[in-house]
């Protein structure tokens, strides 16, 4: 039985080094219609424990530089580090997990073992992964259900499955892909407040996709505002709301003028033409 | 702490063209398949060949012993080259309706496949619209004729031959009937299930503007079978060709693809079995090239996407 | 009065017609003469036209009764031999009475809504099974009523006597075919195939040419390279193997690949994601992805297997094999031996294909469509 693969976990990165530093990213795609350029000289640092929202148009780039992130896509020009090593050595030393927007759960695996997945790849011994898939599924609020299959769980709790996989193996980095786009907006709303809840309680990076205006202000440390295609940065506002808020801060004046902020960034962007 | 840079995408210089890379592993694949064949018709042949001179008590060299290979005229895997030359003999050597011309006998098999085809895809589609309308029907044939997929109906094969022949019918009938019912049973099922594919709310759509069954029929349920119909018609009429092919075997019949391959087994001809397996083939592709074609013509007509 | 009502009344008349209409054309006793079946004939006609009054599960239940009742009436009175061979009126306007009660019967049978799952399956396998006894119902009647020769065609009892006496000989056709011939061929021909799309799935450029070839040859005859074999590899079960893994190696090839390759890029994503290599990737996600295109691939091959095997021995084979046996036995006009072999073929094909159902049932049982 061999020794499971480290996940690196927080505080490893020399201080005052950034969890996610890019420089002058720029991504060229070749397709049958010829060449679209979906990023352009994207810049951009991102601290440890801090949770960013890239928000934007559909098409404009936003799940495009997640996965450049994630080392799934090859971005034509400029470097990115992800806690001071490559994209590509970040993957093989599993620094991050990957949240996207299906489940994306295996419908032959139960709960359990689909939570698992990750730990049995990586090389953790049996009794080490009954114990995470245990605890994480308690952090999710999935106990009980770990014998069921994804089929015979609704969309919502389906996603907290795929948000306890990702978290297993313990990874620094969370990139989430519009994780809650395919639900109803009060599943929605209750999945925020337990993300909240877990970012709090376990002190990760996340990065975050997301098109709605109030799920970013709500959840994030810091908003990414992107242009339509070719995706550039068209603002990056701070956010600082007590860390143990409640949805109802959504109609706070401070609230509103944060979403007001990121609306007028997208339009300026003239996200809303065409 | 390193930093890389990546560079572009794709390698600068060949643009592969789509077509082109779809080609490539096909023809390299075959090439490859093509040369293993001649090396293995060498193996298999050397015995044969070594023997024949050995028999006359020539000497001979390795070179002269492949060659000879090549040359066999009885042997146990012709090579390529032999195969095709005999093809085109028994294709272009012969008068038309000459019993030594191959295409004599593919016109028989293919006269008696085209019958059976279209006898088993009307019938076929005739008992497929009536299970869909007479619920009865549905509940009490169709299992059956679901259930005769998983059963080896060929087999009845050679007994429709011989009671037909027993009451005076013999010839190209008897080769359609059995093509007709091998073919039947892939039509009515893949029909059954295109008049079914249609989604529910269309069907209630249909309700709401009170349409008779007619109605319905052909203006929803035809025209979502029509790509299941075709294809369940090129299964079967690949199946009505091996159903003629089979045919021919059990009385042994004078004409046909199939009376040609009992023929080469009889005498050992290999090179004669391989030309009429040559013949067959083309038989097929030929008939599902139709099929496409008509398929294609009417998915225009139906405003099918390019 | 509904035309249901019509045709049980219909259907009672035809009964009775019996006790008027003449049996036979020969001289034969009356059914005055025959008490058992004259009771039975009453009976069959009381409960036909019952049938057309009662509710309608309760009529569902007498009309079976009468049909029972009606087709046994008709056998008996074939058994006598100045009937058999001469019937006439007296005998098949019952035969139409039954048909019409026994259609009846079923279209009731097809119309209940049942309350559960037990039942529904209950009656789902109950209506062609009934429709199936009685075509056999038919042909018994037919074959016996007109007199038609046992060598030409027999009858359904015939067969049964037959297939009872020789099934020495017919678990050694079976035994020649299927063990020998099917199952080392099936083995074989599956496993090669699987084998070649992992290999065709891992490296891209393979697959990419083998595709196109395995979805062409598995359109070509290739029952046609039977005598091929058999001057390879002999007369006896080895050519037959021989056909069988040709004839399941390409929809094996062409199914597997179809089903590595099923696996969404959502998922493939995540695997990338872990840092999983192939190995793993394909032991957790490829192979699981696939199953459903595999048993699909496995239950057309075990039908295309049993017809390659037997096919093969119509070209020739030793003394033994269902092909074999229903050619030669076709041939000498022994008709009832080969329907012998014919069920045992279908009875042979339809187990192995409900085996290979059942274990597909137990290892995709996560995909939708057996969830509806």
């Amino acid at each position: 039985m061999r020794a499971p693969d480290q996940p690196i976990r927080e505080g490893v990165t020399s201080p005052g080094a950034f969890a996610v530093s890019a420089h002058d990213i720029s991504l060229t795609f070749q397709t049958a219609d010829g060449e679209v350029e979906a990023l352009s000289n994207i810049d951009l640092d991102i601290a440890e424990g801090d949770f960013v929202s890239f928000i934007g148009p559909s098409g404009c780039g936003k799940t495009t530089l997640l996965r450049v992130i994630a080392d799934l896509e090859r971005p034509t020009a400029g470097t990115i580090l992800i806690n001071g090593v490559t994209s590509e050595q970040a993957r093989v030393q599993r620094h991050y997990g990957y949240i996207f927007q299906a489940p994306a759960l295996y419908p032959w695996r139960t709960i359990e073992r689909n939570v698992m997945l990750p730990l049995e790849i990586m090389g953790f011994d049996a009794a080490e992964r009954r114990r995470r898939v245990e605890q994480y599924l308690k952090l999710v609020n999935l106990s009980g259900f770990e014998r069921k299959y994804p089929w015979q769980l609704s969309g919502g709790m389906q996603q907290r499955a795929s948000i306890a996989r990702a978290l297993s193996f313990e990874p620094a980095l969370l990139l989430m892909d519009e994780p809650f786009g395919a639900l109803d907006e009060i599943v929605r709303d209750h999945l925020n407040e337990q993300l909240l809840r877990l970012w709090n309680q376990t002190g990760k990076t996340v990065v975050f996709v997301t098109h709605s205006i109030p799920e970013a202000v709500f959840l994030s440390t810091k908003i990414v505002v992107m242009s339509p295609r070719p995706g550039r940065i068209i603002d990056v506002i701070s956010c600082n709301f007590p860390r143990d808020r409640t949805l109802e801060i959504r109609e706070t004046p401070e609230f509103l003028k944060i979403a007001q902020r990121v609306r007028s960034g997208l339009r300026s962007g003239h996200s809303y033409d065409e | 702490m390193t930093r890389s840079t990546f560079s572009a995408a794709r390698p600068a210089g060949i643009r592969w063209h789509p077509t082109f890379v779809r080609f490539v592993p096909v023809v390299v694949i075959v090439l490859v398949l093509i040369a293993v064949w001649y090396v293995a018709a060498v193996l298999m042949n050397l015995n044969l060949v070594r023997g024949a001179f050995e028999r006359d008590d020539t000497p001979y060299t390795t070179g002269q012993l492949i060659a000879g290979t090549m040359r066999a005229e009885r042997p146990l895997l012709p090579a390529p080259h032999q195969i095709v030359q005999t093809f085109a003999e028994d294709v272009f050597g012969w008068p038309v309706t000459s019993p030594r011309s191959l295409v004599y006998h593919g016109w028989v098999t293919l006269s008696a496949t085209f019958v059976g085809f279209l006898l088993g895809a009307t019938f076929g589609i005739v008992l497929a619209v009536l299970i869909v309308h007479v619920r009865t029907l549905q509940k009490s044939l169709l299992p059956w004729i679901i259930c005769s997929q998983m059963v080896p109906i060929l087999a009845v094969a050679p007994i429709v031959i011989v009671v037909l022949g027993a009451i005076g019918l013999r010839g190209l009938l008897p080769k359609a009937i059995i093509s007709a019912y091998l073919c039947f049973f892939p039509v009515v099922i893949g029909v059954v299930k295109g008049l079914t594919s249609p989604d529910p709310i269309q069907g209630d759509l249909m309700r709401t503007w009170s349409a008779t069954p007619a109605q319905i029929f052909w203006k929803l349920r035809w025209p979502s079978a029509v790509p299941f119909l075709f294809a369940s018609l090129k299964v079967s009429i690949t199946i009505s060709l091996i159903g003629a092919i089979v045919a021919e075997l059990p009385t042994g019949a004078q004409a046909g693809i199939g009376a040609r391959l009992l023929a080469g087994s009889y005498y050992g001809q290999m090179i004669q079995i391989w030309a009429a397996l040559v013949a067959a083939s083309v038989l097929a592709v030929g008939l599902i090239g139709v099929v496409s074609l008509i398929e294609r013509w009417v998915a225009q007509l139906m405003g099918a996407r390019s | 009065m509904t035309w249901q009502r019509l045709a049980y009344f219909a259907a009672a008349l035809g009964m009775l017609a019996a006790t008027v209409l003449p049996l036979s054309s020969q001289p034969t006793p009356s059914l005055l003469a025959r008490p058992i079946v004259l009771t039975a004939i009453l009976l069959t006609t009381v409960l036909y036209a019952g049938a057309a009054f009662v509710t309608p599960r309760v009529s569902i239940a007498v009309t079976f009764a009468g049909v029972v009742l009606g087709c046994g009436v008709t056998l008996a009175l074939l058994r006598d031999d100045t009937i058999a061979g001469y019937a006439t009126s007296g005998i098949w306007l019952p035969v139409v009475a039954n048909w019409g009660a026994a259609w009846l019967g079923v279209a009731k049978l097809a119309a209940v809504k049942p309350r559960d799952k037990a039942a529904s399956g209950t009656i789902d396998l109950a209506i062609p099974l009934l429709f199936g006894a009685f075509i056999f119902y038919l042909w018994e009647v037919a074959v016996r009523g007109f007199g038609v020769p046992s060598v030409l065609f027999p009858a359904p009892s015939a067969i049964a006597v037959r297939f009872f006496d020789s099934l020495w000989m017919l678990w050694q056709d079976f035994f020649q075919t299927f063990i020998l011939g099917v199952l080392s061929g099936y083995v074989i021909g599956c496993g090669a195939g699987f084998l070649v799309a992992v290999l065709a799935h891992r490296y891209t450029f393979l697959g990419r040419g083998l595709l196109p070839i395995g979805n062409f040859v598995s359109a070509l005859p290739i029952v046609g390279i039977a005598p091929i074999m058999v001057m390879w590899f002999g007369f006896d079960w080895p050519s037959k193997a021989a056909v069988v893994v040709v004839i399941t190696f390409f929809p094996m090839l062409v199914n597997t690949l179809a089903g590595l390759n099923a696996a969404g890029h959502i998922e493939r994503d995540l695997m990338r994601s872990y840092g999983a290599g192939y190995r793993q990737t394909l032991q957790k996600l490829y192979l699981p992805a696939a199953m459903p295109f595999i048993f699909n691939a496995l239950k057309i091959n075990s039908t295309l297997a049993f017809i390659g095997a037997i096919v093969a021995e119509f070209f020739g084979t030793p003394t033994l094999g269902i092909g074999f046996r229903i050619s030669i036995e076709a041939g000498r006009m022994a008709l009832d031996v080969v329907w012998a072999e014919i069920a045992l073929a279908a009875l042979a094909g339809m187990a192995f294909y409900g085996i290979v159902a059942l274990a597909e049932r137990v290892t995709t049982f996560w995909h939708p469509s057996y969830r509806t």
